[in-house]
């Protein structure tokens, strides 16, 4: 089967669905956009199968699909490459997305801001394209068919975060996410551009080959670099894959998208922002591990952006009541993480550690959409509390979730992110800052254990602190809580929510109780949740006696990772083991004790409100409106200035020429009179 | 006599006119000056004639004659029609198209 069909079956659907979704009553679109999806997952499935079955140093399949470009030296073809890492990615995009389409059926099936259900296709219609898109940025065998990819996720971002887009919220944080997106773009351009100059390609075989040779020469070997000095040619351009990184990852600088990025869907938050298009950074980095590997810099810089954001975005996550804020800054916390894998050639970690936060971090948000979707919008934890007995399913699969997220003992976490701790520092046999990173990957997995067993005993355990709706509304509090809505703000009418029309499957309104979602809902839960947990066992660290398959993953990434291998063989750290088991178990307790009954925040609003938000805003914000203002200055008063002097001047001219028009007859005469003459003299003088 | 006296006759009679199209405000006395202008190319054709012994400037006259006649015809209709129109023939009242 060939791979294309893995691209080509979201993109019928996305067709399909933004033509003639409008017209398909309720659930069809949604049924569309999830054959679709499976149709992918089915399709990658079998091609891992096959790609299983070949000897070790086989794995590598190239599929051209067609000619893209080819403009004198510089061609470019769509074509795919199935490989261990693709193949891996390609699971999670469209095995979790499958999830989440299932998920978003009977999420989106009652929307209070889309009370006709006009929205409802455009949703289904999106979702896939992020699924093509995204299924390209991982299937792509060079650079820029890969950058198709990663614009065409941060384009459906845009679309998906702004789906409610009547929302002010909502329209802005999409065009933040979009606008911070484009600046690692940038980046990641230029790299793409010193890439091709130095090598005249971009597919990965070309550049990688010739990545020693043509990349390891002075920057200042490409015209217009000289100011580089004697820094290494990809040095300077796995730097500018790293801006794009930065950016498409959340990490600091770039981060501050994400978090406004809650405004859209939960499900959307759970495939975009947590399983799928923030992982793409992290993906290109590895990918392009050849080209990190020559320059030890740039690994080092990763990893410190990658341990500064996790510890920054962990402590935010201290600060904040809205439940979905506290999962999107500690994804951003996660990712920091596999950066700080990346960053110390632990790429096998990295990835390994995207697929377990792939499963708990997809299976937290919807769990918080669950939640949400209960309480009729509720998303201030402070007004949670008491759900484990009314939403059962809700619970149990938000506790192995966040079990797994703190790292509690035996859980997928655990192992992914103590993986990456004893990686990092292991690296610090190179270099001493490496030992300095892995502390505070220690300290922030304490940090992640507190917040998230926080979170659990905040919305789950104790007693019930959220208001009991009389005329199904929740209470007007809701328009003070900070943070992302999802519903009743704005311009969406209220009123059409109390006819009895509406779908009432949250039965008893009237009494304001909280029941669980529907299966539809619930089982993508259980199956995240059992990944979760059992994801895990395949990356179990080489402690003697330990069956080779429980380090299946390890070794199916390893051919990838030549020089990276070394490190993963060594003997196991049991001090950093022990200090895992203690803060993954310590942590999630002590954090569940402080949790219960938590009717604020652990930190002040002051720390929540400590981000690169305001410097931005006064900076580069104030500074593109003074420049817009100025622009607008010179439109309105040059510009036009010229169009209306134009007409002024002929205005002028003609209010001359006017005085001519005497009508007196004898004028005219005398006119005639004296041009005679002029003419007449003309030809006798000359 | 010297054909320069007729032409000098010739070009005081054509001054005389212009200046009366210029100066006179009855459009018939216009009309009539216009005719003097007529007659004094009329009188110059039939002196240079003469003076060169060819019939060419007589011939000319007679050209000459039916285009003054044929231009009067019409030129009196548009006054009459003026006159009809605006009770008066002073062509400093037929002002409609000032600025």
């Amino acid at each position: 089967m060939p791979l294309f069909l893995i691209v080509l079956f979201p993109l019928l659907g996305f067709a399909v669905n933004g033509l003639i979704g409008k017209r398909l009553p309720k659930p069809i679109p949604g049924a569309i956009a999830c054959l679709a999806v499976l149709a992918s997952f089915v399709v990658a499935l079998l091609r891992f199968f096959d790609l299983a079955s070949r000897p070790e140093n086989a794995r590598a399949i190239n599929e051209t699909v067609y000619n893209w470009m080819s403009a004198g030296s510089f061609k470019v073809d769509v074509s795919f490459l199935f490989d261990q890492l693709s193949a891996i990615m390609i699971l999670i995009v469209t095995g979790v997305g499958f999830l989440i389409h299932l998920y978003s059926v009977g999420y989106m099936a009652d929307d209070h801001n889309d009370p006709q259900g006009t929205l409802y296709a455009r949703y289904f219609t999106f979702l896939n394209l992020f699924i093509a898109f995204m299924s390209v940025l991982v299937l792509a065998d060079n650079y820029l068919l890969m950058f198709v990819g990663w614009e065409g996720v941060g384009l459906c971002s845009y679309f998906l975060i702004g789906y409610w887009f009547q929302l002010d919220e909502a329209a802005e944080a999409s065009k933040k996410a979009f606008i911070v997106n484009r600046i690692g773009d940038f980046g990641f351009l230029l790299g793409m551009m010193l890439m091709f100059l130095a090598v005249g390609s971009l597919k990965y075989a070309d550049v990688f080959a010739a990545a020693s040779t043509k990349l390891g020469v002075p920057a200042s070997n490409i015209a217009g670099l000289a100011g580089f000095g004697g820094v290494t040619l990809v040095t300077v351009i796995t730097l500018l894959l790293t801006v794009g990184a930065t950016g498409k990852s959340a990490q600091i600088p770039l981060y501050v998208w994400l978090p406004d990025a809650m405004a859209g869907p939960t499900p959307v938050s759970a495939l975009i922002h947590a399983a799928t298009m923030v992982t793409a950074g992290i993906y290109m980095v590895a990918r392009s591990a050849v080209l990190f590997e020559l320059s030890p810099a740039t690994k080092l810089l990763i990893c410190g952006i990658g341990a500064l954001t996790a510890l920054a975005a962990g402590l935010t996550a201290l600060a904040h009541n809205d439940i979905k804020k506290v999962l999107a800054y500690s994804t951003v916390s996660q990712l920091g993480f596999m950066f700080m894998a990346v960053g110390a050639g632990a790429y096998v970690a990295a990835i390994f550690h995207v697929f377990t936060h792939a499963f708990f971090k997809a299976c937290l948000f919807l769990g918080a959409g669950s939640v949400i979707h209960a309480l009729h919008g509720e998303q201030d934890m402070r007004k949670m509390g008491g759900l484990a007995t009314k939403m059962k399913a809700t619970h149990i699969t938000f506790l192995l979730a966040g079990l797994a997220l703190a790292a509690f003992p035996l859980t997928s976490g655990f192992f992914s992110k103590d993986e990456i701790i004893a990686q990092v520092f292991n690296a610090g046999s190179q270099n001493s800052l490496y030992t300095i990173f892995g502390g505070v990957g220690l300290l922030t997995a304490v940090i992640t254990a507190l917040y998230t067993g926080r979170q659990y005993a905040q919305v789950f355990l104790g007693e019930s602190r959220f208001a009991h709706a009389t005329d199904g509304h929740s209470a007007p509090a809701l328009s003070e809580v900070e943070g992302a809505h999802e519903t009743h703000e704005g311009q969406v009418t209220h009123e059409v929510h109390e006819a009895p029309a509406t779908a009432d499957a949250h039965g008893a309104h009237s009494t304001g109780e909280v029941h669980e979602s529907p299966t539809i809902m619930t089982l993508p839960l259980w199956i995240l949740a059992v990944g979760a947990i059992f994801a895990g066992y395949l990356g179990v660290p080489h402690i003697p006696g330990v069956p080779a398959q429980l380090h299946g993953f390890a070794t199916w990434l390893d051919p990838l990772f030549p020089r990276a291998a070394g490190a993963a063989e060594s003997s196991v750290n049991w001090v950093l083991l022990g200090l895992g088991v203690l803060i993954g178990a310590g942590g999630w307790i002590v954090g569940r004790t402080m949790g219960i009954n938590a009717d604020r925040a652990l930190l002040p609003d002051s720390a929540a409100n400590l981000s690169l938000d305001k410097i931005y805003n006064q900076t580069v914000v104030a500074g593109g409106f003074a420049l817009t203002s100025a622009l607008r200055w010179v439109d309105d008063n040059v510009i036009d200035g010229i169009v209306r002097g134009v007409g002024t001047v002929i205005m002028l001219i003609s209010g001359i020429l006017r005085l001519t028009q005497t009508s007196y007859v004898r004028n005219y005469a005398l006119g005639m009179a004296l041009g005679a003459a002029v003419i007449i003299g003309y030809f006798m003088v000359r | 006599m010297p054909i320069p006296y007729y032409l000098a006759i010739s070009g005081i009679l054509f001054t005389v006119g212009v200046v009366g199209v210029l100066v006179r405000r009855n459009a018939i006395i216009i009309f009539m000056c216009i005719e003097l202008m007529l007659n004094a190319a009329n009188l110059a054709f039939v002196a240079a004639a003469h003076s060169l012994g060819k019939m060419n400037g007589q011939v000319f006259v007679f050209f000459v004659m039916t285009v003054a006649a044929a231009e009067v015809a019409v030129g009196l209709a548009i006054i009459v029609t003026l006159f009809r129109n605006r009770e008066t023939i002073d062509v400093d009242e037929v002002n409609l198209m000032k600025h």
